[in-house]
Formats: structure tokens, sequence, C-alpha cells
């Protein structure tokens, strides 16, 4: 099963890369995810989820084929 | 109701002019406008910023903006709204968001207003890297709530 996982901003440039491509074996959470993808990091505080363009919670499901994106708080307007 | 979001820079009066010019069926309903423009400052934090760049996440950006215009015409008695929002490459003095909303009356204007714009700062993805005139670029950590009055 494959998860398309994105980063953004300052998080892109921490963890070095803004994409890639996750092969995972079961559905798991958003937070075994990041521990699989970026295992030399454990879950910054202040990151949020976002499943398929919504937001969504460190312990969501994620299953083949969606997209999940982590990143730091919003600083639009 | 409508969203963009543009890396080209924009002039907001012109945007909302020729929207209200388009949206034909408010006419004669139409008892307020209410405009809110963003601007970018040229300091921040109590240094002098000479430009910054605005990251968007394509695709969950204008879903979030859609949502939160959603959101405001459920709660208030909205004719028609537009928001117009900058990234890339931005100047100081270049609009960076506009947020205009048609009502029937003032009160709903302006609340509706409000609502979307601080919505927007603290749910719509989109971060803000400033480059110092000192030296260097960072990232500006958090938005404040709007709400909350400045010292």
């Amino acid at each position: 099963m494959s998860i398309k996982v994105r980063y953004f901003a300052s998080l892109k440039e921490r963890v070095g890369r803004s994409e890639e491509e996750a092969t995972i074996a079961e559905s798991l959470t958003a937070d075994a995810l990041w521990r699989q993808c970026v295992p030399e990091l454990p879950p910054p505080e202040q990151i949020l989820v976002a499943i398929n363009l919504d937001y969504a919670d460190w312990d969501s499901l994620v299953k083949d084929g969606d997209e999940v994106a982590f990143f730091p708080p919003v600083t639009g307007g | 109701m409508h969203v963009k979001v543009t890396a080209e820079p924009f002039d907001p009066w012109f945007e909302a002019r020729s929207y209200q010019d388009a949206a034909g069926q408010m006419a004669g309903k139409l008892g307020a406008l209410s405009l809110f423009v963003g601007t970018m400052r040229d300091f921040n934090e109590g240094d002098r910023v000479t430009g910054m760049v605005l990251e968007h996440y394509p695709g969950m950006t204008e879903r979030a903006l859609e949502k939160i215009v959603q959101e405001a015409a459920e709660r208030w008695p909205v004719l028609d709204a537009l928001v117009v929002h900058r990234v890339g490459e931005i100047k100081p003095a270049d609009p960076i968001v506009l947020v205009a909303v048609w009502t029937s009356h003032r009160g709903d204007a302006f609340d509706a207003s409000r609502h979307i714009m601080e919505a927007l700062k603290s749910k719509a993805p989109f971060w803000k890297k400033e480059r110092l005139q000192a030296e260097g670029e960072r990232w500006v950590a958090e938005n404040t709530d709007g709400y909350l009055r400045r010292e």
C-alpha cells in the first residue's frame, strides 16, 4: 500500500524534503506514519496533520492511496 | 461566493468592483459591503523586513478558504463574498489578502468579514518566510489572535 506524504514550510526544511511515497503494510495512524518516515525526529508538538486535504488528528487512520501532509501552524493573511 | 489564490500582484479595489459588477442578482437587496485588505508591513517583531515568500498547499488552501466562506454564509445572511489571497514573492505595501462581504445590513457584513478573516488566519494553510534587512530569513512562527488587543 502506498501513501503520498508531504511536508511544508519550516518543517520541509527541517525534514529535508517536500514529499515522498511511503509503503505501508496495513492502515496505520498519522503518528505511526510519521515515525516510519521521519524516524530521527519525534512528532513535533505544534505540527498539524491533514489527510486528503482536510485537517485530521495524529491518531486518525491513514489508508492506501491517501495523501498525508504535515505542516507548522499557519501564518497567512 | 468565490475564493482565489494568486501568485500575481492584485488590486483589491479592482477585484471587489469587478466582482460586484458581475454579481447582478444582488441589486436591490444590497445594503452593505465590507472590505478588508491585509497589506504587507516593512516591520515585524521589531525588525525591518524587506520582502517575504508566502507558501501554500495547492488544493487544500482553496478548499479551506471555501469552507470558511461557507461557514460564514451559514451563520450570517451573506448575499455574496469574495476572498483573494496572494502567494509567492511579496514586497512591503503589496496587498496580501482581500475579504469582501456583501449583505443587506451592516452588522452582518462586519461580523461575517471578521469571522472569515480570523478563521483564515488560524486555519488556511499559508506560511510566511520573511527576508530581514539586517540579514537572513525567518519563518513566521504563528499568527496572533485578532480578537486580542495588542500591547
